[in-house]
């Protein structure tokens, strides 16, 4: 069916289609998500994407089409995706009156997962918030409560996991935390479908973007084929000019 | 479906609780506004109502207990719509856990945070000289006529907890709720409210469910009232739990 015989997708979908009333959102969206890889789903405001991560994660029911994740239909065997799945939404869905080290806990005691405590605090290092650890989440910065976000999200090491626009909101610095845990995600083989509207952010991380707009995948490809189809670069001379994030970084004292 | 919907909604349970102990002053609210109450009724109005009985604070304390949960019930949909607002209601759905625990556990936390503020309320009333001549069979009716009455109007605060677009919204359904014991047989009885008034009164149901308490508060026979108490707590309890869940469903659909 696909164009990899060899590993089945992570993610399948097919003829997507979603209404809210008679705002049609979805109306028919294809992709696939090799397994091991990073695809982003790029678009504007409201076109729909996280509305594609909420059908995936069992959220949402689709009007028409399918969807398999982790070779499990979502609507049929949904708790089998539930197993196969972690979502990181849109805004960072962490407990603000429970302590970073308890956020943890809690969600390895619902994954039915043995030595909680064990699991939390190798996260908690792992992400560098051991000193934060027993500090109430609503008194962390927007970076720590992402990196917070996403420990929570690999507990019980689920295959695939979802990142419904994880870096809006953050500052430089966070958005380069947020990158790098989910590069070391992706090479630990954990398939990672992630929602932006920051073209650098697809271009960085995504092996494979696909452009969500008017309810349908209008392209979806590598990023060298998606510069294919644009005409072919010229040769120009600019001056290179520092972006302003260098200046900031340079100046924060935070090199990558 | 799932085996572990106990042990999902004793984790989650666990955690809203800590909500409501971390956060004294939804404890102290709820408490302290009836309590303001009594203080005021019974040392400043009470003088000039004339209940037909001895001590007004022993008249008055079970409409004070209404007033107490229904206060409470407010922040159960305070509580449930910060969840949803916050994304950590679509993390427990996406996870594999028993879905219904995750209602479940605010229900429970509902239902314990309230029945603290009863305590507290009554220990207060004992100071302020209300007195009980129950027996422990008349104790244990009025807390279980407490326990129906909050679970019926916890799951009524779901319904907004669920459906509300701001936390205004999610809380404000308490005030009617709140009032509702003023026409009542609560503060005084209902004989000297003029037709209309003493129609509703009689009717809706605060006077049944404080009457039956007050008759089991002195020991007395309880009448009609009790069964008109339990069948209005057990009816609102079915409608709002019906509403409820087709609400939660709606969320997922």
């Amino acid at each position: 069916m696909t164009s990899t015989p060899v590993a089945a997708p992570a993610i399948t979908v097919r003829g997507l289609e979603k209404s809210y009333g008679k705002v049609e959102v979805l109306k028919g969206v294809d992709f696939d998500v090799a397994r091991g890889s990073i695809f982003a789903l790029l678009g504007s405001n409201g076109a729909g994407k996280t509305t594609v991560v909420k059908i995936l994660a069992t959220l949402l029911k689709s009007d028409a089409g399918s969807a398999g994740v982790n070779g499990f239909d979502v609507a049929r065997q949904a708790a089998d995706v539930r197993q196969s799945i972690s979502l990181t939404g849109q805004f960072a869905a962490v407990d603000e009156i429970l302590t970073g080290r308890e956020n943890l806990v809690l969600v390895a005691r619902l994954r039915h997962l043995r030595n909680p405590g064990t699991i939390a605090d190798d996260l908690l290092e792992r992400f560098g918030l051991t000193e934060a650890a027993t500090r109430k989440v609503s008194t962390y910065s927007g970076g720590m409560r992402r990196r917070l976000d996403i420990a929570m999200s690999l507990i019980g090491n689920p295959p695939v996991i979802f990142l419904d626009e994880p870096t809006t909101g953050l500052d430089p610095q966070a958005r380069l935390e947020v990158w790098q845990a989910v590069r070391e995600l992706a090479a630990a083989g954990t398939t990672v479908l992630l929602t932006t509207q920051y073209l650098d952010e697809a271009e960085q991380l995504a092996n494979r973007i696909a452009i969500l707009h008017d309810g349908r995948i209008i392209v979806d490809g590598t990023l060298a084929e998606l510069k294919q189809l644009l005409p072919p670069a010229k040769v120009e001379y600019v001056e290179k000019q520092p972006t302003l994030e260098d200046v900031f970084l340079a100046l924060v004292g935070q090199d990558t | 479906m799932t085996t572990h919907f106990f042990g999902d909604t004793a984790v989650l349970t666990g955690r809203s609780l800590r909500h409501v102990t971390r956060s004294l002053d939804t404890i102290i609210t709820t408490a302290i506004t009836p309590i303001a109450m009594m203080l005021l009724f019974v040392y400043v109005l009470g003088g000039a109502i004339n209940t037909g009985t001895d001590s007004y604070v022993t008249y008055l304390l079970p409409g004070i207990l209404i007033i107490t949960v229904a206060s409470g019930i407010a922040y159960t949909a305070y509580r449930l719509f910060l969840d949803l607002a916050s994304g950590i209601f679509d993390r427990f759905h996406s996870m594999p856990i028993a879905r219904s625990s995750v209602l479940w556990a605010h229900v429970i936390t509902s239902l314990v945070a309230n029945l603290i503020s009863i305590v507290v309320v009554v220990l207060v009333g004992l100071l302020m000289g209300f007195r009980s001549s129950a027996g422990v069979l008349g104790w244990l009716a009025v807390g279980g006529i407490l326990v129906l009455f909050t679970l019926a109007l916890t799951w009524l605060a779901v319904i907004p907890g669920l459906t509300a677009t701001s936390v205004d919204g999610a809380s404000a359904f308490a005030y009617p709720l709140i009032f509702l014991p003023f026409i009542s047989s609560a503060f005084v009885p209902t004989q000297t409210m003029p037709g209309p008034v003493r129609w509703f009164a009689e009717n809706q149901p605060v006077t049944s469910i404080v009457n039956a308490i007050r008759d089991l508060f002195a020991g007395t026979p309880v009448g009609a009232d009790l069964w008109i108490a339990l069948a209005w707590c057990v009816a609102i309890l079915v409608v709002a739990y019906l509403v409820a869940m087709a609400a939660y469903r709606r969320k997922l659909a």
